[in-house]
């Protein structure tokens, strides 16, 4: 015989899965199901026509390429500072390791102002930058600034626990070994934290594509050189172009839920990963 | 009161939990349910409490069905394996919660509630923690206060998922002692689960020993021990050597060895195996009269007053080690030193047909 | 008399064999700080830095005009709706989830971080497509003349769905590493399903549930991306605080944009804190249980 659920003396699931359920699609599923149902109103030469004019396929490739940058950067800072909080100490740790939340915490909106206060060309250190050819504010360059500042807690916070969890004998066996501090990193300490730090990695990279107010401020947003899709998606909806508007919204989900099917993928692997050790 | 479980089954997935079982608990008694890991004690103890449910079969509480009844209708107390104190109450109020959450009419007046919680927690020799919370606590207190907690709602019946399991060796034995004292006072029907034979054997009436879903055998630990129904309790039970040998018309034989087998007087020339204790075996220097084993001695133990061997058999393929126990005296008059030539013959045996594994 | 303690280090001391040499060590955390100073700590300290560049007047004349009050006022009202009915959506969903197996509980956890996953501005797009004049119950609203696209109803819809999962997903697996044997055991001890979950469940899990509010409501107060599409820009109706934000900065009154961003900003510092604060609780709440075992 098999069976929706397991028994149990506790009470209550009907009542809370009911609830969870019944809140969910009202909430997120139908209204979800909208932009589907809309789009489905287009056929396939239509849809295909939609997605794909110039001007939104550069607006995916700033989208992409700015938030695969942002995502690597982040892979490369994030891991040292994940590596600089688990095993050094220095004065003032605990501040910067609370603060590293800040981009979850602070609102996107603020974050888009103060980067570009920051790196315009009279501002701190756009300042600097611009008397040597870099400009960033108004350009793409300003998105992938935005993107990284977003997505610098993903990577820092998958990794750091992993970190903290290797044990010293693991090390100290390879050094016993005849292996030098580099070996360890790359043979032992690396493999082990890979998975998390691919998830950290596809964590930030799902977080940028979709981003929009820290993005906005900084970019100039001019069509075909620095707009990215979900400003496109706004553009659209303010000339009443709504079947555009949810037929590029549509690409973005459909792109959002495979990366949300590989962290998953990535997530489980790396519980494995550390189970086994 | 009494309990009896008729034909109950319990199947998780492909997985059978509880093959047919059948069982009944006399009133007062305290009764071991002992077994390896996912032999079904543990769910047949939480289907008895009303954790689980069966999926067919009957358990009756003084002859009354209670298959159906909720767990709060039962009036039995259960300790659970990690005892589940609530962490945010001290002492005091994990012991007072079954009283206080009772519905108003039933309830008991404050005074008298303090009054039964300080009883409980003297009686667990525990009322000088009354305030602690339970991280403060030792394992073996812990214990203690789950077994007043579920005594509190004086229950009918007392339920211990493995009561000794998270402990270390010698709050186990002091806590055993502890619990059959107590039940020898308050002659509430308990039943406790355990992995342990030496536990089991030790603390209960009746034992009742599981394997793979069903009941081996049912019995007094001096039955189950002494008189082992199959190779598995015999196995489950304490040290045991086995000898292979061969049946026929009610005489075995083990090497040259011959013993007299009534019980299987209607086997024809069987393959057999013989369980023997390490104690039922006679160990001698010399080969008096009739026919005995050839044995060496490899190895000697002789720490406490029981003098440990271990024995290989001579011109045997088989060089499994045979265990053998005698007196510290016996050991003396042998003057044994490793190396020695022994001869052996087993006092007391069990035969079984020889089943293949 | 004198009690001897003896203290061992939880982790066992770093010697040379497994620590790297003094410049390396000291390099890659001046590295790492440089990276986050430029990154998060700069960009932080400008904020309140372009606020008061100005002048205290200045300053408080922007976060006392009448509109920024009103935005002030929407975005509490917001997150007072949609904090609540997020947390008992996130507790019933980590009832069910974490004190019961059934089938489909993965997929039904997927769903619920399924907001984190969508941008902002397309949560905000599918509430147009559904309550919008061209949406599937525009018609119908418009005749029973009610509003929720550009006012106040479509920016709560627009911050609950954003928050959906805050809460949902932090007490799950706190009530996963918790258990079900104390509710198990007061119900044995003839506990109803509302005492046992008042007195047992309730107490365990209270500082995961305000760590859970705390991120929920600082998401909730700061969202920009959904809330912009759905709100229309009513200056002084249908603005929280961040889109006052954006609409002070496109005017080019930058000391005035700031000053309100920096209400937003402390409102991240004080999340912080109390986040770091409750994180230790939560761990402590996590582990007793690792303890008892």
């Amino acid at each position: 015989m098999s069976t929706f659920k397991q028994h149990s003396v506790l009470p209550g699931f009907n009542l809370a899965l009911g609830f969870t359920l019944l809140y969910l699609s009202l909430v997120v599923l139908i209204p979800l199901s909208a932009a589907f149902i809309r789009t489905a109103e287009l056929n396939w030469p239509e849809f295909w026509a939609t997605v794909t004019t110039p001007r939104v396929l550069a607006s995916y490739r700033l989208t992409f390429g700015a938030s695969f940058a942002a995502a690597l950067t982040n892979a490369v800072f994030g891991l040292l500072v994940a590596w600089v909080l688990v095993r050094y100490h220095f004065p003032g740790k605990r501040v910067v390791d609370a603060l590293i939340d800040l981009p979850f915490a602070l609102p996107t909106a603020v974050a888009g102002i103060a980067l570009t206060a920051l790196y315009a060309g009279n501002g701190w250190i756009g300042r600097v930058l611009e008397p040597l050819g870099i400009k960033i504010a108004f350009t793409p360059l300003g998105v992938y600034v935005a993107l990284t500042f977003i997505g610098l807690p993903f990577v820092v916070r998958t990794v750091q626990p992993v970190l903290e969890d290797i044990e010293t004998e693991l090390e100290e066996a390879a050094a016993m070994l005849g292996a030098n501090r580099l070996q360890t990193f790359l043979r032992i300490i690396f493999p082990t934290i890979f998975p998390a730090l691919m998830t950290g990695f596809a964590l930030a990279f799902a977080r940028a594509i979709g981003e929009y107010g820290s993005v906005i401020f900084i970019a100039g947003n001019m069509p075909m050189i620095s707009e990215i899709t979900p400003l496109l998606i706004i553009t659209k909806l303010e000339q009443y172009d709504y079947t555009g508007a949810t037929a590029i919204a549509v690409v973005m989900l459909v792109i959002s839920f495979i990366l949300l099917l590989i962290i998953n993928l990535l997530q489980w692997w790396s519980r494995r990963r550390n189970a086994l050790a | 009161m009494s309990i009896e479980i008729r034909h109950l089954s319990k199947q998780f997935g492909s997985f059978a939990a509880l093959r047919d079982i059948n069982l009944n608990i006399h009133s007062g008694e305290l009764l071991a349910l002992l077994g390896p890991s996912g032999s079904g004690k543990t769910t047949l103890l939480r289907v008895i409490a009303g954790l689980e449910t069966a999926d067919s079969g009957q358990v009756l509480f003084n002859n009354e069905d209670a298959t159906s009844q909720p767990i709060q209708e039962r009036q039995v107390g259960f300790v659970f394996q990690h005892y589940a104190l609530f962490r945010n109450m001290t002492i005091f109020e994990n012991v007072a919660f079954g009283l206080r959450v009772r519905p108003r009419q039933n309830r008991l007046r404050v005074q008298e509630i303090h009054e039964r919680v300080t009883n409980l927690l003297k009686l667990v020799q525990l009322d000088w923690l009354a305030d602690r919370y339970p991280h403060q606590l030792s394992g073996g207190q812990r214990q203690r206060i789950a077994l007043a907690r579920a005594l509190a709602v004086e229950p009918k019946v007392l339920l211990l998922d493995e009561p000794f399991g998270a402990l270390d060796a010698k709050v186990r034995k002091e806590l055993r002692t502890w619990l059959r004292r107590l039940h020898d006072e308050m002659h509430i029907t308990s039943i406790f689960v355990t992995h342990d034979q030496e536990e089991a054997l030790e603390v209960s009436d009746r034992v009742v020993v599981m394997n793979e879903g069903c009941i081996e055998q049912i019995g007094t630990p001096d039955e189950v021990y002494e008189r082992p129904a199959n190779p598995f309790v015999y196995e489950f039970l304490g040290h045991v050597n086995l000898f292979h040998g061969r049946i026929h018309q009610g005489r075995a034989w083990i090497g040259d060895v011959e013993i007299d087998a009534p019980e299987h007087a209607e086997a024809e020339d069987l393959a057999a195996v013989a369980y023997v204790r390490p104690h039922d075996i006679e160990v001698d220097r010399v080969m008096n009269g009739e026919s005995a084993l050839p044995a060496q001695v490899v190895h000697i133990l002789s720490v406490g007053p029981v003098v440990k061997l271990e024995l290989v058999q001579k011109g045997n393929q088989n060089k499994n080690l045979i265990q053998v126990e005698i007196s510290k005296e016996r050991f003396r008059d042998l003057q044994l030193v490793k190396g020695d030539q022994v001869f052996i013959k087993p006092r007391r045996l069990d035969l079984f047909p020889h089943q293949l594994h | 008399m004198t009690t001897i303690t003896i203290t061992y280090p939880s982790k066992v001391q770093r010697t040379a064999l497994t620590q790297e040499p003094v410049w390396v060590r000291w390099g890659l955390i001046a590295i790492a700080l440089t990276f986050l100073t430029v990154f998060l700590f700069v960009p932080l300290l400008l904020v309140f830095y372009e606020a008061l560049k100005k002048g205290v007047d200045v300053y408080f004349a922007a976060i006392t005009d009448p509109d920024a009050i009103a935005a002030i006022k929407l975005t509490l009202t917001a997150s007072a709706i949609a904090v609540p009915l997020n947390l008992v959506f996130g507790i019933a969903a980590a009832w069910a989830i974490a004190k019961f197996e059934f089938r489909g509980k993965h997929i039904l956890i997927t769903l619920i971080d399924l907001p984190f996953s969508v941008s902002p501005v397309i949560a905000g797009l599918i509430y147009v497509l559904v309550f919008g004049l061209q949406g599937w119950l525009g018609p119908w609203l418009a005749e029973h003349d009610l509003k929720i696209i550009f006012a106040v109803p479509g920016i709560v819809l627009a911050t609950i769905f954003v928050t959906v999962p805050f809460i949902a997903r932090e007490l799950i697996p706190l009530m996963q590493a918790q258990g079900t044997e104390e509710e198990e055991a007061a119900v044995a001890l003839g506990a109803s399903g509302w005492q046992t979950f008042w007195r047992i469940t309730l107490p365990n899990i209270k500082w995961g549930l305000l760590y859970g509010i705390i991120l929920c409501n600082a998401r909730a107060m700061g969202e920009f991306g959904a809330v912009s599409v759905v709100s229309g820009h009513i200056r002084g109706s249908t603005n929280t605080l961040p889109l006052h934000v954006e609409i002070l900065y496109n005017e080019y009154s930058y000391a005035a944009s700031f000053a309100v961003a920096s209400l937003l900003a402390l409102l991240a510092l004080i999340t912080l804190i109390i986040k770091t604060f409750l994180e230790a609780k939560v761990a402590h709440q996590k582990g007793e249980l690792n303890h008892e075992h």
